[in-house]
C-alpha cells in the first residue's frame, strides 16, 4: 500500500500450502501482500482497522484480521486464505442464507474453518461468540450461524 | 521506516539500550496498526517482538500466574486451568475484542499502550498484578497500580520492555468484572469495573474509562472496608467523584460514566458487600 516510503523486505512464507517469496514494501499489511502482490483478492478489506473481520485469514491456523498484521511478522509462517477452501464445502452456507452481498463471506468461512479444524475451541463458548468478530450487514446472522453449524455437522465430529 | 527483528531477548535489550528513545516496540499490532491504512508515509523504527519466543509462555504455579510479554488474550482465556483460577482474566479477554483480536492482542501490549479503556489492565489490577520490566541493567517488578502516572505516562523507561506480568494466586470470596459498552461484543468500554475481595488483601476496586489511566478507587475501597451503609447507587457517588475524573468524549459523557459506575458497583456488590442494602 505505502509505496511512497519504498523500504522493501523480502518475505518468504507459506500461502495456501505453497512456499512463496515476494519483495514488498515494509509498511505493507498482510492484507496488502495478499491482494496487491499475490493477486489473492478473495480476502476483502472492510474497515481496515480490525473491527469487521472481512479480511480474516488463518495465520498458523488461527483466525486473524489481516489488516492488523504487519507483513514483516509473516516471515516463515503459514497463511491460509479463502482461496484454499474447497468450494464443495460451502453449500451449507449458501443454503442457509449465510451470504448475500458476499463482502463478509470469505472472513466468515475462514473463522468457521478454524472452528471446524479444532472443535475444542467450542468448549465453554457458543458458535455465535466465536463468530462475533465477523460482521455482516445483510443477513442478520441467523443464517450465518445456521450455515456454520450445518457445515460442522456435515463434517462430523472429529 | 525501519523494522528491527531480534530473535532473542538479549539482542532486543541491546537495541533498546542503544536507541530506545526512538524505537517503538510492536507485539500483536492490534493498537498500532489501527491507523496504518490511513497513514500515507511511515517513518520511525519498530522493534518487532514477535520473534522472541521466550516471551510467549503462560505458566500457572501454586503461587502465581506468569503471563509472558508476548502471550495473547487467547493464550490465557483458552487455558482452562488459568481461566478457572482467574475468572476475571477470562472475562476481560472474552470482551476485549473479537476472536481475531484475542488471537493477536497481548496482555503486555494492553499495559504498554496505556489506554484509559484497557480491559486487560482492569482485570489485572483487581488481581494485584505486577509488571516485570527488563533492560540491560537488569529486571525490576512494578506493581500495576503504580505503573501509570498520567495519560499515556508509564513507568517503562525507553530502554525497557515488559517481559512478563505476574499475577499472585489467591482465593477470593468476591470477583466481579463488568464492562459497559455500546454493544455486547467488539466494543471499547464506556465504563468498566473490576472488584476483588480476599481476607488478606481486602477490597480492591479498579475502574476504566473514567480517568486518564485505568485506576484503583481508594475511596470506594475504604467505603467497602469500613462497611459503610449504602442504600442506593447514589450513596456511592461521593466516593466515585473522589476516585475518578471522567470526561466527555466520542464514546460517552462524564455524567453517564459517573452514574453508571455507581450503579454497576452497587448492583454488582449488593449481595456481597457489608453495609450494602
Amino acid at each position: 500500500m505505502n509505496d511512497t516510503d519504498a523500504v522493501n523486505i523480502t518475505l518468504s512464507f507459506t500461502i495456501n500450502g505453497s512456499e512463496v517469496t515476494v519483495d514488498v514494501p515494509m509498511s505493507d499489511r498482510l492484507l496488502d501482500v495478499l491482494r496487491d502482490r499475490l493477486g489473492l483478492t478473495g480476502t476483502k478489506e472492510g474497515c481496515g482497522e480490525g473491527e469487521c473481520g472481512a479480511c480474516t485469514v488463518l495465520l498458523d491456523g488461527r483466525p486473524v484480521n489481516s489488516c492488523l498484521v504487519p507483513c514483516f511478522q509473516v516471515q516463515g509462517r503459514d497463511v491460509r486464505t479463502i482461496e484454499s477452501v474447497d468450494r464443495a464445502t460451502l453449500s451449507p452456507l449458501h443454503e442457509s442464507g449465510a451470504t448475500q452481498c458476499g463482502a463478509c463471506t470469505p472472513g466468515v468461512v475462514m473463522t468457521s474453518r478454524w472452528i471446524g479444524e479444532d472443535r475444542s475451541v467450542l468448549r465453554g463458548r457458543t458458535l455465535r461468540e466465536l463468530m462475533s468478530g465477523n460482521l455482516c450487514r445483510c443477513t442478520g446472522y441467523d443464517g450465518i450461524i445456521e450455515g456454520v453449524r450445518r457445515t460442522l455437522d456435515e463434517e462430523g465430529e472429529d | 521506516m525501519e523494522v528491527l527483528q531480534p530473535t532473542n531477548l538479549d539482542d532486543a535489550l541491546a537495541i533498546l539500550a542503544d536507541r530506545g528513545e526512538t524505537v517503538t516496540p510492536i507485539a500483536g499490532g492490534t493498537d498500532l496498526l489501527v491507523a496504518w491504512h490511513e497513514q500515507r508515509r511511515w517513518e520511525g523504527t519498530f522493534l518487532d517482538l514477535s520473534r522472541l519466543g521466550e516471551l510467549s509462555e503462560v505458566r500457572l504455579t501454586d503461587d502465581a500466574l506468569h503471563i509472558g510479554g508476548m502471550a495473547t488474550y487467547w493464550d490465557v482465556a483458552a487455558d482452562r486451568a488459568v481461566a478457572e483460577a482467574f475468572p476475571l482474566l477470562e472475562q476481560a479477554a472474552r470482551q476485549v475484542g473479537s476472536i481475531q483480536i484475542q488471537m493477536r492482542g497481548t496482555w503486555a501490549g494492553n499495559i504498554a499502550n496505556a489506554s484509559p479503556a484497557a480491559d486487560g489492565v482492569l482485570a489485572l489490577l483487581a488481581y494485584g498484578a505486577t509488571v516485570i520490566l527488563a533492560s540491560q541493567q537488569g529486571t525490576c517488578e512494578v506493581p500495576l497500580d503504580r505503573y501509570y502516572h498520567g495519560y499515556k505516562q508509564t513507568a517503562r523507561m525507553p530502554n525497557q520492555i515488559i517481559t512478563a506480568i505476574r499475577v499472585p494466586r489467591r482465593t477470593y470470596d468476591v470477583e466481579l468484572f463488568e464492562k459497559v459498552g455500546s454493544r455486547a461484543a467488539l466494543t471499547i468500554s464506556k465504563v468498566g469495573m473490576a472488584v476483588t475481595h480476599n481476607e488478606q488483601t481486602g477490597w480492591v476496586v479498579a475502574a476504566n474509562s473514567v480517568a486518564p489511566f485505568v485506576c484503583r478507587c481508594p475511596a470506594l475501597e475504604k467505603l467497602l472496608t469500613d462497611g459503610c451503609t449504602v442504600r442506593s447507587p447514589d450513596d456511592l457517588l461521593p466516593a466515585v467523584d473522589s476516585d475518578t475524573r471522567p470526561i466527555d468524549d466520542v464514546r460517552s459523557t462524564a455524567r453517564y460514566r459517573r452514574i453508571v459506575l455507581s450503579r454497576i458497583i452497587y448492583f454488582g456488590l449488593r449481595d456481597a458487600a457489608p453495609g450494602f442494602e
